[in-house]
């Protein structure tokens, strides 16, 4: 038992033991260290949607120039009387000259009750917002808000608000922040985003087919596969200025529809929907082509081997057999690209969407403005309204996006399901 | 056997296959049933042209030249246009008028005492003339007229002299005041906080973005990672003009809360490059995190047997086995930094400024574009070609990245079973 063996391993045995527990010090340092840096991330990445919640909700002071109790006929508030007795109102609270102007823009016989209504709030009562608090404050300090107000604008009216509302999302754009919505805004990100599908997906889907089923491993595809990889990775503005030196200028004839004989002068510099459709075509051109290729590879080839089998043309298995099977796959990377396309902003700046627009595009020759366009001009204003409703705005979009991804996540799941 | 007999006898006397067949038709039409059937068939089995598949496979081909047609558009309308920036003489106000009228044939002549001065060589323009200066003394000038193959004309007094300059390689690459207004057109002025934010979000998504991917792959249970992991992934979804609000609304205010509005300018580089750094964090923790999944189970459990801690596998086992994906994840996040826009377009300041304090306001490469190109831009102006200069470097800069990124997947990587 005393062989001079035995003492050396009871020695190194020792060192060992001496040796694990600072090496399992800091093991287990850094393994909170790792930890604490994914909280982190989690951390900074939930502040980010906390901002926008925070500002998209929260406490008004409203002053306005006349109390809308005093309007009140006969004890029936102002909000719900019938059209005749708010057109009397209008009538008995603004000037005849205004009244008549009103009469000839459009007789008040046309007009609905909401828009006399409309009329009523913005001419007679004109609601102005005194301060403004965020969702934060309104929680926490919600008792000394309510005392300011009281105390300090005895006369103004304390709302809690939701900036993002119907109203807000129907309303045209507008340089009042209470009256501003995102109808334009959607509608051009919609009308935008068809012309760029029309022109990436079936482009897309056709390299993709090319790539995974006709080409064969020379030079030019293996040209044309690093070339998209490529672009996949080059930044959204260079896709605007592309944009901008070939559909804005080059084919200014087209873009702005001169060649079809719309002559509006107003578009007629190639800076409309249809330019920036195609331009947000190109960017999401590389992307669909990944995806599709990704949903082509997918499809088992024993399917394929049994059609050519069966002395199917290479289009007939292509048409046939493997389609089918990878279009719930295409559909998912469609949709993923679609939602990139919608929150880019900077190639349609470069492009030159419009920066105030309150008519509804009509069309693939208007002006246009996006959402996220809206939302960078909202940004950029010092006023804190448009803070407001730059936050609004943004959880529109982001509910967009929300919808497009459940669907591309619902498609994937079908598709899993299926296999 | 008849029939095989009389076919196999047949082929060698006859010289095509036609002819066969229709010998079969003529003489032994009756003959065979199975006969007929055979050459039918060898009818049948030859390949028939088909347009429409040739047609459709144009198609496809077409569709997959699209991309290259988009880079040689890309390439040739930036080349083209910084060309034209480079070469393009931008005729500049000198603020100094012609002193007396002057005509066709004048080579001599006084010019108003005001504005810009003068100097030998310098091409100029008065109207639509442009001439070469010869020699300057005490305010009046000799001039080689009708320069540039234009027309030698009669001009009147009063008329503005425009100077004639040209934007050299070396200006571009050496100068650091970028202010067309006045003729500067030195990039470093944008390069530089391009730089200064693409570093700020390094430094915050590298260290953070790593560590996270490891703990994902290597700490957290499968649970945690499959909630954690997509989490991420729907983050950086966000378009980035959310988060160019984010760095507005929240990043500034905590930034000069915490070293002082006075330190801390409302639109600074700071504040812009943490916000890149959050946006590019889940592009490394979860391209990182693949890199490292990816790295067999065999390698750990080889290295947790010889007595390693999780931690020692980790850092000397998965992360060395996964070196060449985290660094494509990383080249490929500095390229998105320094290609992002609107972050730094919203949050990092309006006006080019050398300074290499990140909480001074500073316009990246990509800011300038987004605010010069917002407001109706003239073609053909030299803010226009500016434009394309800047795209160019751009874009070469982040090809460059990209294509070192598959480079380094491709050479750097460690092959296992």
């Amino acid at each position: 038992m005393d062989s001079p063996l035995n003492n050396k391993l009871i020695t190194e045995s020792s060192l060992f033991e001496n040796n694990t527990k600072p090496r399992h010090r800091t093991a287990r340092f850094w393994m909170s260290i790792f930890q604490i840096s994914t909280v982190i991330a989690i951390i900074a990445l939930s502040a980010l949607l906390i901002t926008i919640v925070n500002n998209a909700f929260g406490y008004v002071i409203y002053e306005s120039d006349v109390d809308p109790d005093t309007l009140a006929v006969n004890g029936v508030a102002v909000d719900d009387l019938p059209k005749e007795e708010l057109m009397a109102v209008l009538q008995s609270n603004i000037s005849q000259g205004l009244y008549r102007r009103f009469e000839h823009d459009m007789p008040f016989e046309e007009r609905t009750r909401e828009d006399v209504l409309a009329l009523i709030y913005e001419r007679v009562i004109d609601p102005k917002v005194v301060t403004q608090y965020s969702l934060s404050d309104s929680i926490f300090k919600r008792s000394e808000i309510v005392q300011f107000a009281a105390v300090e604008y005895p006369k103004a009216e304390l709302i809690f608000q939701s900036w993002i509302n119907w109203d807000f999302v129907k309303a045209p754009q507008s340089g009042d922040p209470l009256r501003a919505g995102v109808r334009t805004a959607v509608f051009g990100s919609l009308w935008t985003i068809l012309f760029a599908v029309l022109l990436a997906f079936p482009i897309g889907v056709g390299a993709a087919i090319y790539l995974q089923e006709y080409a064969d491993d020379n030079w030019i595809n293996r040209i044309i596969q690093t070339n998209i990889n490529n672009l996949a990775g080059v930044p959204s503005i260079i896709y605007g200025i592309l944009g901008l030196a070939i559909f804005v200028r080059l084919l200014e004839k087209i873009t702005s529809g001169a060649f079809l004989g719309v002559v509006d002068p107003t578009t007629a510099n190639g800076r409309t929907i249809l330019s920036a459709g195609l331009t947000l075509g190109l960017l999401i051109l590389p992307t669909i082509i990944i995806n599709a290729q990704e949903a082509i590879k997918a499809v088992p080839s024993s399917l394929k081997q049994a059609s050519y089998g069966l002395g199917a043309t290479r289009w007939q298995t292509v048409w046939h057999h493997v389609l089918p099977n990878a279009l719930p796959g295409i559909m998912t990377g469609t949709i993923l690209a679609i939602s990139r396309a919608i929150g880019e902003t900077a190639p349609l700046v470069v492009v030159g969407a419009s920066t105030f627009i309150t008519i509804d595009p009509n069309g693939p020759f208007s002006k246009f403005t996006t959402l996220p366009i809206q939302i960078y001009q909202w940004t950029s204003r010092p006023q804190d309204l448009f803070r407001n409703i730059a936050a609004a705005a943004i959880l529109v979009l982001l509910m967009m996006l929300l919808s497009l991804n459940a669907s591309a996540i619902l498609l994937r799941n079908r598709f899993s399901n299926r296999n | 056997m008849d029939c095989e007999n009389q076919l196999m006898g047949q082929t060698p006397s006859n010289v095509s296959g036609k002819e066969i067949m229709v010998e079969n038709r003529t003489e032994e039409a009756a003959m065979d049933a199975n006969m007929a059937t055979i050459s039918d068939l060898k009818v049948g089995l030859k390949k028939r042209p088909r347009f429409g598949e040739n047609l459709i496979q144009a198609f496809l081909f077409f569709c997959g030249v699209v991309s290259i047609i988009i880079t040689i558009g890309i390439v040739y309308e930036l080349g083209k246009e910084s060309l034209l920036f480079f070469t393009r003489r931008q005729w500049e106000e000198t603020n100094k008028p012609l002193a007396f009228d002057i005509d066709a044939q004048v080579t001599q002549f006084a010019v108003g005492s005001s504005g810009m001065s003068l100097r030998e060589d310098q091409i100029i323009r008065v109207g639509e003339e442009a001439m070469r200066i010869v020699a300057v003394a005490d305010g009046i000038i000799t001039v080689e007229r009708g320069y540039l193959d234009t027309l030698a004309v009669s001009h009147s007094a009063g008329v503005e002299i425009l100077n004639g300059r040209v934007v050299t390689l070396g200006e571009f690459f050496g100068k650091t005041e970028w202010n067309p207004q006045i003729g500067k057109f030195g990039i470093w002025a944008l390069a530089n906080s391009t730089l200064l934010t693409s570093v700020v979000a390094i430094l915050v998504a590298l260290p953070l973005g790593l560590s996270a991917a490891i703990y994902l792959s290597e700490y957290a249970s499968e649970r945690a990672r499959k909630i954690l992991k997509p989490v991420l992934e729907v983050l950086a979804g966000v378009p980035t003009v959310v988060y160019g609000y984010f760095a507005l609304n929240f990043m500034t205010p905590l930034l000069r809360n915490i070293f002082g509005s006075g330190v801390v300018e409302i639109y600074n580089t700071a504040s812009a490059g943490i916000v890149i750094g959050i946006l590019i964090l889940p592009l490394v923790s979860s391209m990182s995190e693949d890199a490292l999944s990816a790295v067999p189970r065999s390698l750990r459990e080889a290295a947790y047997g010889l007595g390693a801690t999780k931690l020692e596998t980790a850092i000397k086992v998965v992360v060395p086995a996964a070196f060449s994906g985290i660094a494509a994840a990383v080249i490929v996040a500095i390229s998105r930094a320094i290609g992002e826009t609107m972050i730094v377009a919203i949050a990092a300041g309006a006006g080019p400024a050398f300074t290499f304090n990140p909480f001074k306001a500073a316009e990246t490469m990509t800011g300038h574009i987004v605010r010069i190109s917002g407001g109706d831009l003239s073609y053909d102006s030299i803010d226009y070609n500016s434009l394309f200069a800047i795209g160019l470097m751009l874009f070469l800069m982040t090809l460059g990245l990209n294509i070192i990124s598959q480079r380094v997947v491709k050479h750097f990587r460690e092959e296992y079973e």
